[in-house]
């Protein structure tokens, strides 16, 4: 679906490269020798064919092979994935634990509210809001995501820390919603008020029964916002400049640069299948009653 | 009893006779009520306004440029300061609501008008058909928007009309699946029953049958769809897809100034990102209002 709305609706791509005023010659030759002059299935089928041996094409824009890009940038995205993820996850099941423990008390309320606020803004208005406090106003953080070349582990760590925040702050929204939701139904449960009326610690009866009940549905939810998270990094990358897959495929757009796209987009489908795909795997280890059911 | 009723109730908001309103009235009676339903409608009646009075009343015109007077801090004579080419930006920040105040909406339109069609389809006739359209409204529904809308603006051109087609393509899947559920629950009940004895036709009993009986969840998702449809189009314009120059679009105006932000110019991108901020959560507490009042 990629290739055929990559390759087939931009009409002549050689046009595209060499602008309105190259000679209609020079087109044709440019076209011939990419091989979009070839009829359409043979285009797609020596597409994927090479693909999954490794070639992922060539560049129109920089007359060299996609891959080394494609994996470069896959790396930097995924450090800055990494980034907000290691905090987001934690804090956001913190938070709707927080939140669930003191049901409809003002912490809660403000848990919630703030949570869904900083949601449903676009991630580049709390980006640039972000940038003017912490880079602009305080000078504590630096604006662009371009470390020196070079840079050790703490130091990129450091430049990752103002772009994974409007993620951060995205995503935390919707764990904390769910990780509530699921605790306070846990709380509300049979098996809770009998652990409680067994005699057991609270402390024990939060660990051992309520927890883990709860944070079943939340391991769905962060999976499913890796799609997600690809869309909020275009966005970012851009805003911070970062060489990542997202401002990969947003350059690749806009200088119709389409096996780099291609492969950019089928890179991040992949991505976004393993995730899924681990996310599965994580929910049957941890709920015991699928687990069971496989065995039968 | 009847004619004294409305004002009773409208006087006497806790009055026993609230169950004699016809459930509208009750929708209504509750809406106007709750504080985030007013607070939401507040700020966003105040953006139309903006949008479609602003250009009367604001002191300077957004489009003139006065170079001489070029990113000049706020002051008495520019309350927001002045951008790169000496525009005003507290005009351009209130003329600023037109463009999304247009496309957002008609966007979402499309989604709810395209999305209820298929949902209704599908609910209705229910196995292979919906068995076929459900996979592939999911599938869509895994690509995040600023992916497809990449590679709809490559392939089609950029423009208003492509970001409301994108947009509301890209909602309608999520759309037409709260209607089909809403759909299964109605097409068990006897009235659908009693329309299939009289031979009335599948798009009669669908569309004159079904549709009233599901309008309030329609209503609840296309509120919701509204706020994420700003969203989008606000990431968007700030790619660069979608509206274009010299529109003072907030999205537009930030990734035009934004890059000069490390020199302390902080006034040609805040204001901007507050306006965006303001209309995305006034929209969303309209949101969570018109839920609550008919999950009430």
């Amino acid at each position: 679906m990629v290739f055929l709305g990559g390759q087939v609706l931009p009409g002549n791509v050689g046009r595209a490269i060499l602008g309105p005023f190259a000679d209609q010659r020079a087109v044709d030759a440019l076209n011939h020798s990419l091989g979009v002059d070839r009829p359409l299935l043979v285009q797609y089928g020596s597409w994927i064919w090479n693909f999954l041996h490794g070639d992922m094409g060539t560049s129109y824009v920089f007359r060299a092979p996609v891959a080394p890009f494609v994996i470069d940038a896959l790396g930097n995205s995924m450090k800055l994935a990494l980034v907000a993820f290691v905090l987001v996850v934690p804090i956001g099941i913190l938070g709707g634990v927080i939140a669930a423990l003191n049901f409809n008390r003002p912490l809660d309320r403000i848990i919630s509210l703030g949570g869904l606020s900083v949601t449903v803004l676009p991630e580049f208005v709390t980006g640039i809001i972000l940038i003017l406090i912490f880079g602009v106003w305080l000078r504590w953080l630096p604006i662009a995501a371009a470390w020196p070349k070079g840079a050790g582990f703490f130091t990129q760590l450091y430049y990752l820390i103002l772009p994974s925040l409007p993620l951060f702050l995205v995503l935390f929204g919707y764990i904390a919603r769910m990780a509530r939701s699921g605790m306070i139904e846990a709380l509300d449960s049979d098996y809770t008020r009998t652990a409680v009326l067994k005699g057991l610690p609270w402390r024990t009866v939060i660990w051992r029964h309520v927890l883990r009940n709860a944070l079943l549905p939340t391991i769905t939810v962060i999976a499913t916002q890796t799609g997600y998270l690809i869309g909020g990094l275009v966005v970012i990358e851009t805003l911070f400049r970062y060489q990542g897959i997202g401002s990969l495929i947003f350059t690749a757009a806009r200088g119709k640069d389409f096996p780099m796209l291609e492969a950019g987009i089928l890179t991040i489908g992949i991505v976004y299948a393993v995730a899924t795909l681990v996310a599965d795997f994580l929910y049957s280890v941890l709920n015991p009653r699928i687990r069971l059911g496989a065995e039968q | 009893m009847s004619a004294t009723d409305t004002p009773a109730s409208l006087t006497a908001p806790a009055s026993p006779d609230a169950a004699q309103r016809s459930p509208w009235g009750e929708v209504l009676h509750s809406l106007l009520r709750s504080g985030t339903f007013l607070t939401g409608l507040f700020i966003l009646l105040f953006w139309v306004v903006c949008a479609l009075f602003g250009q009367y009343f604001v002191p300077y015109d957004p489009l003139a440029s006065d170079i001489i007077n070029a990113l000049s801090p706020p002051a008495a004579d520019h309350w927001f300061g002045t951008d790169q080419l000496g525009r005003d930006v507290f005009s351009r920040v209130i003329v600023g609501s037109r463009d999304i105040l247009t496309v957002a909406p008609l966007a979402t339109i499309l989604a709810t008008i395209a999305g209820t069609a298929l949902g209704l389809v599908i609910g209705y006739f229910r196995g292979i058909v919906d068995d076929i359209v459900s996979r592939v409204l999911e599938a869509f529904m895994a690509i995040p928007v600023v992916i497809i809308a990449l590679l709809a603006i490559v392939a089609l051109g950029t423009s208003k009309v492509t970001v409301i087609v994108v947009i509301g393509l890209s909602f309608a899947p999520i759309i037409a699946r709260t209607v089909r559920s809403a759909v299964l629950a109605e097409r068990e009940l006897d009235y659908v029953a009693a329309a299939k004895l009289r031979h009335e036709g599948a798009l009669h009993t669908m569309f004159v049958e079904i549709l009233p009986n599901v309008i309030p969840p329609i209503l609840v998702e296309t509120t919701v769809r509204l706020g994420y449809a700003i969203f989008a189009v606000a990431t968007l314009s700030f790619m660069g897809f979608g509206i274009q120059p010299p529109s003072p679009d907030w999205g537009l105006s930030i990734s035009s100034n934004y890059g000069m932000i490390g020199g302390g110019f902080w006034w040609t991108v805040l204001f901007d990102a507050l306006a965006i901020a303001s209309l995305v959560i006034g929209v969303n507490l309209v949101a969570d209002g018109v839920h609550g009042a008919f999950n009430d």
